[in-house]
């Protein structure tokens, strides 16, 4: 027997399938049953996160999200819907809002709390030695008794927390 | 190196050694990264997609570590090369679909693999042997960190790396480990085990990954979380979970040798004696079969025969690896034939 969808090799894998309530009988090669069970897979996949999607979308007002594009890479939000896809990093800062609700469905949890690029790393280091040093100008302000000075470097101390907090 | 040179070595990860390797045929970790602010792969026009190609070529020449990589650019293969790519596991089905300004990085001991604009810009790959997901993300973790002194991937602190599905946003990490599970298959006690694995937020996969079936007693064990944990979180609650399911193939393999010694053996040996004796063979009943002369092997039913002689018969039956040692191509007719040839000759001086 012949595989049904390439009519060239021998069918080996045979399966059933049920579509609009009537049964079909394939009979599939070896590679066409394998292309096929790869198609099945991506269409269940797909399925299931827009099922996740329609939920992500709920309490929008219609106008918004239709409005909503990617600046960077014109990705709508319609567009993202359907193909479950994001196109670009500023996508994740364009669909935000919406993206918190999806994320926390899919993996139970918004913080990454994993490593981060040597470049970043290396920044944030310089950035805890710059807080150090400040603080231990704080230290000698106070000191020597120059409080004027202590509160003014006591405000960058917090403007620097409150910068590295956010990221 | 050359591709063509491939065939003439065993990869790494089939040495069948590293812990474990009874079971546990190979660990894998991957990580999806993205270029910031450049379209993901699905969205690039041709100008971007070689940019993004080149940038990446780029960065890997700057990284002493990847100094002896090879670097191809898809368009340069032909499709049998492509599907003996995938049978070695260096390169997903996705990426083998077009071949549009796609790249793929190899190193010698094809440990290392990097896919360059499939679903996301770079796929990084470390395979090892045996059950040893930490030695590979040691490995992977470095390449990460050379490759990003020279290249800015899309990373937001809150979010972790940025990538093109939101199913791998964070860490980007899926760490797998591909098992051999034949006497959990045999005494049925599978579908539970599966059904546990699904409970806990980890995902089964055949042979070949994302979409294909089970093949036979082989099974591939991922996380699917990549955000909320740590790399080293994720990668132990996989260890924990493929160490029970370990055990649980252990044990069971020994209650069959207590208790079912006789069917053990003459599964066993009825499979050695037709990979042995077959003229023409298909290449699921040769993956079916080499399971359990695999499974004699580790039991010591038989002897004679090194556990990395199965495994490079696993790899080396397959469709394109058999057109590749042939140099040409060959019907499923054909390659039914020469499959059988090349067991029974690999097999002939065991007793
Ligand atoms: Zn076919
Ligand atoms: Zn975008």
């Amino acid at each position: 027997m012949l595989c049904d969808l390439c009519n060239k090799n021998q069918a080996t894998v045979h399966l059933t399938e049920i579509i609009d309530n009537q049964v079909t009988e394939l009979h599939l090669c070896e590679e066409c049953a394998r292309k096929k069970s790869i198609e099945m897979e991506q269409q269940f996949g797909l399925a299931d996160l827009l099922a996740g999607l329609a939920e992500f979308g709920k309490g929008l007002e219609e106008k918004e999200t239709v409005k909503l594009k990617c600046p960077n890479c014109q990705l709508s939000y319609e567009d993202f819907k359907k193909i479950g896809r994001l196109g670009c990093s500023e996508c994740y800062n364009t669909f935000k809002r919406y993206l918190v609700s999806l994320l926390k469905r899919i993996h139970g949890s918004t913080r990454h709390l994993g490593k981060a690029p040597v470049k970043l790393t290396a920044r944030k280091f310089s950035k805890k030695s710059e807080l150090e040093e400040l603080r231990h100008k704080l230290q000698k302000a106070i000191e020597a008794e120059e409080f004027e000075e202590a509160a003014r470097i006591r405000d960058q101390i917090r403007e620097l927390e409150k910068k590295q907090n956010k990221e | 190196m050359k591709l063509d040179d491939l065939i003439h070595h065993t990869s790494e990860w089939l040495k069948g050694t590293g812990p474990y390797s009874d079971i546990v045929i190979s660990s894998r970790i991957r990580l999806a990264r993205n270029l910031a602010n450049i379209p993901f792969p699905h969205r690039l026009n041709r100008k971007q997609a070689q940019e993004v190609l080149e940038l990446v070529k780029l960065a890997i020449q700057k990284v002493d570590y990847l100094k002896n990589c090879l670097f191809i650019e898809l368009h340069q293969l032909d499709s049998l090369d492509k599907q003996f790519l995938i049978e070695r596991h260096l390169m997903s089905y996705e990426h083998a679909r077009s071949d549009n300004y796609k790249g793929l990085v190899l190193d010698t001991t094809e440990v290392i693999s990097i896919m360059v604009n499939e679903e996301d810009h770079l796929r990084l790959q470390v395979m090892q042997s045996g059950f040893n997901l930490f030695e590979a993300w040691n490995i992977i973790n470095r390449i990460d960190d050379l490759l990003s002194e020279h290249l800015d991937f899309a990373f937001y602190p809150e979010w972790g790396y940025l990538t093109s599905c939101p199913t791998n946003t964070g860490t980007g990490l899926r760490g797998s480990v591909m098992l051999h599970l034949p006497a959990l298959v045999m005494s049925r006690q599978i579908n539970r085990i599966l059904a546990a694995i699904a409970k806990l937020s980890f995902t089964t996969r055949g042979l070949y990954g994302e979409g294909t079936e089970a093949s036979g007693n082989f099974f591939q064990v991922s996380n699917q979380v990549s955000l909320g944990h740590n790399e080293e979180e994720v990668i132990s609650n996989i260890n924990a979970l493929i160490k029970q399911v370990i055990e649980q193939e252990e044990q069971t393999r020994q209650n069959l040798l207590t208790n079912q010694r006789a069917m053990l053996e003459d599964k066993i040996w009825r499979s050695f004696g037709i990979l042995k004796n077959a003229f023409i063979i298909s290449s699921q009943e040769t993956i079916d079969l080499l399971s359990m002369v695999r499974l004699g092997v580790d039991l010591k039913i038989i002897k004679g025969i090194d556990r990395s002689v199965i495994n490079e018969l696993f790899l080396i039956t397959q469709p394109a690896h058999l057109q590749k040692i042939e140099n040409k191509r060959l019907s499923t007719q054909e390659r039914d034939l020469k499959r059988a040839e090349i067991i029974r000759n690999r097999l002939q001086d065991v007793k």
